[in-house]
Parts: structure tokens; sequence; C-alpha cells
């Protein structure tokens, strides 16, 4: 099952070191991680994506929660929480596909950030499914890149992942 | 090289000075004495020292005894600073980092104290890591200070520099690069907090060199109180978790106690030993808890495992409550995991809680120091005034002592060989079961652990998790400046005691009377086993075939060396060595080439699919 972590980690260097080596070093998978300062200026905010059955994604809890840098943990795949990932993603736009990627733009509510007489970047944020619902919906063959966030996410209601 | 790094650093100072020079918060302030910027009265009464003396100063500040150690360029500024404090703080030189690692290892395990060490970097931090990663596979409380390159050239691929902070990451439970000289106090601080406290464990602690310039100056206060606020390892176990424990123990019909390291670690025999009695449970111990309960008592039915006694591992087979308490469910006690302990219900006690349900799944876990837990399941079982079924431990006992009627351990004692086995009993009764023995690995390490019953803990010293050769000597080293008085040996192979054999100059230097036992084999008697089993006797690799003249290799140290080559001169021997009191004695006993480790559970098997020692007529078969 795909897990969501969300940690609260000291502003050190090294300490994205020490969870991306815990990752490798134990063999588990990481699918994505997102880390950023927060208001807290000695704090990040460090947000993981996982999969792995119930007695791994406990383990891999465990042996983060054990990492000195990290000072607080939560599984918000255990919580009703909102997740967003922002993908930016550069189409070939010419003659009647610019049409088309427009309506598609607009169906998924992105916007197009940038153009030119060949190409369009499409801005998107949701959860990650919809930005890759929107990856399938592109017609064939009219994409150059893509460059996703990787997801973020927060627990719903009046409670916050604080020290 | 090390004399080279003196000559290149001596320009990188330089340019050191003048960045340092730059920031406006630690001024060269030995001549005023008054630092400008904030804490002013503080600073009145605390000494201004430079990071070099503060290095010193803080290991005095936490009562360090023994610094294991070799200069280096890096390090030649705390190396100044040491010699400058004279006998406040007493530096054991080795002749090589890796020992330097392991005898303050050794130093931590005998005396429950954390050991110390001070190296060079590059050159000096690698050679340290096999003895940190010993340290962190058996969790053993240990600081090691590894001078790095001045800060303005870490990543320019200096002179002896390597990412010591990054190499080491895998294998500490933490580690530090202290890039400000104000953060060095509170760092060495939190260093050993962290490798004493909680799941003990290495930290590394890596100072640059312009960090420790004695020019540069600023108050010392060392910090006493501390806490972290990322880091806060469980004090006392939940409650309500130990009645659930100990009503599981008063139910069970067969049940058993597996103890492993943490109990050593945790200093938790005693409660151990009176909580087992209290019971009248059978008891067993992995390799690294041995001597948390006394093995010459009739309740210990001997280490589990790989090599362990046919009564253990059978009873853990059969067992319907397991009461793990500091150990790990490691794959060398274990066996293959889909036939462990099949009826079980299984009590985990354990400081660390990644620890638990990691290799098999517990009922009951409980987080906590495994002493204070042991102490309050004392305390809870004697409130409820609870006593165990007493019919079906009579039972249970009847069938472990018809498993112990087999006689697993049994060997050829009519050998014109002498076998180590006997060589190993023959070490106990000469040291009357008082002795401090280290280990290297392979053969020699599981026939002592097999045959030299610890009846105090801190008594068996030796690489369990990482398996390391080249442990035993430098680790002995550690144990006996840790206890002066005590005998201390070492037991070790031909093949790894070549492997830090140098710390024979170490120990003339200091005078430790330690007595090596050398079981002489010829082979990597673990690897040869190995091959004999599963490789059809292809021995590759593991003969050595050029070996040194051992007893004119210690006597060219400075010792004294032994030969015995037959069984009825060992007694002997091994009581000349003892009594030389005030002598490294180096004994090069030469066993039986062919002995074998038994019994045994072989990869992919279970307790219950234990290979025992052939029996006589097999023997003369083969």
């Amino acid at each position: 099952m795909r897990h969501i972590i969300s940690m609260l980690v000291e502003n050190e260097s090294g300490a994205l070191s020490r969870i991306a080596g815990l990752f490798s070093a134990r063999g588990y998978n990481i699918e994505s991680l997102t880390v950023a300062a927060t208001d807290e200026p000695s704090l990040s905010r460090m947000t993981l994506v996982t999969r792995g059955n119930d007695d791994i994604v406990e383990q891999i809890k465990k042996q983060l929660n054990k990492l000195i840098d990290v000072v607080k943990l939560q599984d918000l795949s255990e919580g009703e929480h909102i997740e967003r990932e922002m993908m930016l993603i550069k189409l070939k736009a010419a003659g009647p596909d610019r049409e088309e990627l427009k309506r598609l733009t607009e169906i998924f509510r992105a916007k197009i950030i940038d153009v030119t007489e060949a190409s369009y970047i499409v801005e998107l944020t949701g959860a990650s499914r919809k930005l890759d619902a929107f990856i399938e919906a592109a017609p064939e063959g009219l994409i150059t890149e893509v460059v996703r966030s990787g997801p973020t996410g927060i627990l719903r209601g009046a409670k916050g992942l604080t020290l | 090289m090390r004399i080279q790094a003196a000559e290149s650093i001596r320009t990188e100072d330089a340019c050191v000075h003048s960045n340092l020079a730059d920031r406006p918060a630690p001024t060269k302030t030995a001549e005023t004495g008054v630092p400008d910027g904030a804490g002013a009265n503080v600073a009145a009464a605390a000494p201004m020292l430079s990071g070099a003396e503060i290095t010193i100063q803080a290991l005095i500040d936490e009562g360090v005894e023994y610094v294991f150690g070799y200069p280096g360029g890096a390090v030649l500024h705390i190396y100044d600073a040491l010699f400058q404090r004279g006998d406040a703080i007493k530096h054991v030189l080795v002749r090589h980092e890796q020992g330097a690692t392991h005898a303050a290892d050794g130093y931590a395990r005998a005396t429950g104290k954390c050991g110390v060490c001070l190296v060079t970097s590059g050159p000096g931090a690698t050679n340290a890591v096999t003895g940190i990663a010993t340290a962190h596979l058996d969790s053993i409380p240990m600081v090691v200070i590894t001078g790095q390159v001045p800060t303005p050239v870490i990543g320019s691929d200096a002179f002896q520099e390597v990412d010591t902070v990054g190499i080491t990451r895998p294998c500490v439970k933490h580690n530090f690069l202290v890039k400000r000289l104000e953060d060095l106090a509170l760092t060495i601080r939190k260093a050993f907090f962290i490798a004493q406290s909680g799941r003990p464990g290495p930290v590394v602690v890596d100072i640059p060199k312009d960090v420790t310039d004695p020019n540069i100056k600023v108050p010392y206060v060392y910090p006493r109180d501390l806490s972290i606020r990322s880091y806060n390892p469980a004090k006392r176990g939940h409650l309500g978790q130990i009645r659930k424990a100990v009503e599981a123990m008063l139910d069970a019909k067969r049940p058993i106690f597996y103890t492993g390291g943490g109990a050593i670690l945790d200093d938790a025999a005693a409660p151990l030993t009176e909580l087992v009695r209290a019971l009248g449970f059978p008891i067993t111990s992995t390799l690294m808890g041995l001597g948390a309960y006394p093995m010459t008592d009739k309740q210990f039915v001997g280490m589990l495992g790989m090599h362990g006694t046919y009564e253990a591992n059978m009873a853990m087979h059969e067992t319907d409550c397991l009461i793990a308490i500091g150990a790990r469910f490691d794959d060398r006690v274990t066996g293959k995991i889909e036939h462990f302990c099949p009826h079980a219900e299984i009590i985990h006690v354990d400081v660390d809680p990644s620890s638990i349900s990691k290799n098999v799944k517990v009922q009951v876990p409980i987080v906590g120091p495994v002493g204070s837990v042991v102490t309050d399941m004392l305390g809870v079982l004697r409130e409820s005034g609870g006593r165990p079924d007493q019919t079906a431990l009579a039972a249970w006992w009847k069938q472990i002592d018809e498993w112990r009627s087999i006689d697993c351990m049994r060997y050829d004692r009519s050998s014109p060989m002498i076998k180590p086995q006997f060589a190993v009993e023959t070490l106990y009764k000469v040291t009357d079961g008082d002795l401090f023995l280290t280990s290297d690995v392979g053969q020699h390490q599981m026939f002592a652990a097999q045959f030299y019953p610890f009846d105090k803990p801190r008594r068996w010293i030796n690489s369990g998790g990482l398996g390391t050769m080249g442990f035993g000597l430098p680790a002995a080293m550690g144990v006996q400046l840790g206890h002066p008085d005590a005998q201390v040996a070492c037991i070790s192979g031909e093949a790894s005691i070549l492997m830090c054999i140098q710390e024979m100059a170490t120990c003339k230097q200091y005078s430790l009377p330690i007595k090596v036992v050398l079981l002489n084999n010829g082979y990597m008697g673990m690897v040869r086993q190995w091959q004999e089993f599963f490789y059809e006797s292809r021995y590759a690799h593991s003969y050595v075939d050029a070996l040194p003249d051992f007893v004119a290799l210690a006597q060219s140290f400075g010792h004294v060396g032994m030969r015995v080559e037959k069984p009825d001169q060992l007694e002997a021997a091994m009581r000349e060595a003892f009594a030389m009191k005030d002598r490294f004695v180096f004994l090069d006993v030469i066993v039986d080439p062919s002995e074998n480790v038994y019994p045994m559970i072989c990869a992919g098997k279970g307790h219950h699919e234990m290979e025992l020692p052939p029996t006589m007529s097999e023997r003369e078969l083969a």
C-alpha cells in the first residue's frame, strides 16, 4: 500500500542524506521525497511517499523515528488528509493540437503558463492520481517534458504536526 | 604519509586564519580575555579555550579515563592540547586505528563506560571504520573523534580528506561535523549523551583542523544538562504491558527466557537472575548475552542458535511462551524464520522500538530499558502473588533434561591431538572461571562460547554482530586497562590474530599482561568447516600456507611466547602462562585441524533440525 509520511526534521546538513541513506541501506521503496523549510527556521518539513505492506511500513516509520534528526513523524495515510503535487508539463502544441490541449487544460483546471508557436507549458496541481490522469489524457507523442514535485500533504482538521 | 600531512597543512592554516578572522563571533582574545558579543557574565567566569583545548577539556569533564588514538596532521592541535594537559587524561597509542576502535570498544564492553578514540582525517578515519561498524552492530557506547581538513578546503579533495561523516553515516548511531568553534563543546556533550543513552552506539565527531586552531579561543562552558528535542529514549516500560507479560508467564506451560546483549548493556544481570529464579523457568542466551545469567546454573540451558545447544534450540521450538529480553532475533539465532518458535506467544523487551517485530512478530512488545522493565516485572509478579503452574513446569523440565542427556557438545576426549574444546575447558580450569575473555571470530569463538561458562556479565567480549576478525587482541587491551588487576585473555585463531597483530607492540608499551590463547589449526577453521559441509571439501583459500613462528614473533615484540602440541602438556603450560602476572604471554596451541563446531543448525533449517556431533563410530568411519 502507498503511504505518505510527513516529518519534521532538524534543519541540519546531513539530515536529508541520513533519510535517503536509510531507504537505500535497508532496501525500502521510496517513490518521492520533498523537503523545504517551515515557518520555524530550525525545522524542515519532509514528505515522503513509500510503498510496502503494513509490517514494512511500520519498520520504516520506526527506523525514521530512530534517526536523531527526525523530530516528529506522521503517516498521513492513516487519517483524512489532503495531498497535493504540482506538475509542469511541456507539450508540443502546433496546428489542431493547440485547441485540443487547451480543452484538456480546462477540463483539468490546469493553467497554460508559457506559450510559443510550437509549445505550451501547463501547470497542474492536485493529488498525484490527477496528475497521472492528465499525462494519460494528453494526446500521444505531444509530451516533451514532465516535471513533478512529488506529493506534499497535510492532515485535515484543527490539529497540526507541530512541536 | 602522516609526516607529510604536517607540511601540507601548514600552508592551509594560513588561509584558515584569515577566514576565521573575517567572522564576527569568535575573536582572538588571548590577550584581552574578554570576548565581544553576548554572554559577558558567563564569559567572565568561563575560561577562554581553543577548539583543541575544548576537545580535551570536554573529555576530562566527561570523566574519560583513556583515549585510544593515533596522531596525524588534522589532529595535531588536539594532540598538542592533550600533551599540555599532562596526566589529566591517559592516551594509549595504538599501532593502527582499527586497534584504537576495538580497544575503546573492549574497554566499553568490560567497564560499561563510554570508549573514546582520537584519530586523524582520511586514512585515520577509514581505518577506524571497521571498529566503528563493529561497535554499531553490537550497540557499544563509543565516541570517535576524527580530525578533518580545514573547513575552507572541505570538498576540494585535499590531502588526507575523506567525507568521514558520509562514510560512517550507515555505521554509527549518529555523527557530527563541527563547522563552528562555538558548537564544539555542546556537540561533544551531545555525542556522549547519544552514545550512552537509549540503545547505545558509536558516535563520530568530525572536527576540521581550523576549528581546533590554538590561537582562536572562545569561552568554555561544558553543558551539564542536555536535552535533544528529537531524541527521547524510553526510560520506563509501559506498566500495562508489563502486567500482560507477567500474566502470560504465569499462564505458560513451557516457558523459556531468551536474553541477549541488551541485558548486559543495561546492567540487568541482577534483576534478571532474580526474576528467572523466582519463576523457575529455563533460560537461554544469545552469543552476546552470555554471562547476564550465570551459565553454570542449572536453569541455564546453554546458548541458542546456529551453534547453540540441542536443549536450548529444542526448547525454543517447543516453547509456548518466549520471553525475549534485550535480544534482537538475529538470523544466527532464529534459523529459518518460518520455523521459529511455532507454538509461542512472544514477549519482547527492548529499549529500541525498531527492534520489536522487525524479524519476528511479537504479541507483547515492551519498549523500555531492560533493567527497569525486568525490575518492574519482578514487582508485578510479587504483587500478584501468582506462581507458575508447577506440574506443567516439572513436565517441561523433564523434557528439557531428556534433551540435555543427548550431550550435544560431546567430543573425542581420547584424541592424541589437542582438541580445541579441550583447550577451552582447560582454560576454564586454569583460570577458575574468573576471567575476562575476548575473542576473535571463527571456530575458536564458538568453542569459547560453548565451553567457557561465564557466571558474570561483561566477561565475554566478542564481535557478535559484525563478526570482525582482528577484534580480540586490541579489545583485550581496552579490557585490561579498564580492569588492571583482572586476568584478561584473548582467544583467537592463527588467521584472526594476524589481522591486528601489530597491537602486540601497544601491549608492550603499556605493559599489558594479556594472555593470548591461540587455537592454531592452520586453517580459517569456520570457513574450512563450511567448505567441508557445503562445498564438498573444496578448501578454497582457507588454508594459510605460510604462518609465522608465533613464539618467535611474540618474543620479537618483547613478550613471552610458548607453544604446546600435546594434550597432557596443555594445563601445565597454561598455568605457567597465567602465573606470569606481569607479562604478556602468547600461547600457541596446536589443535586438531579437522575439528568442527557442533551442534549446528544449517542454513535454511529450524531450531528442531540440528546436526549433532558424529558418534564415535561415525568418526572412525570418516
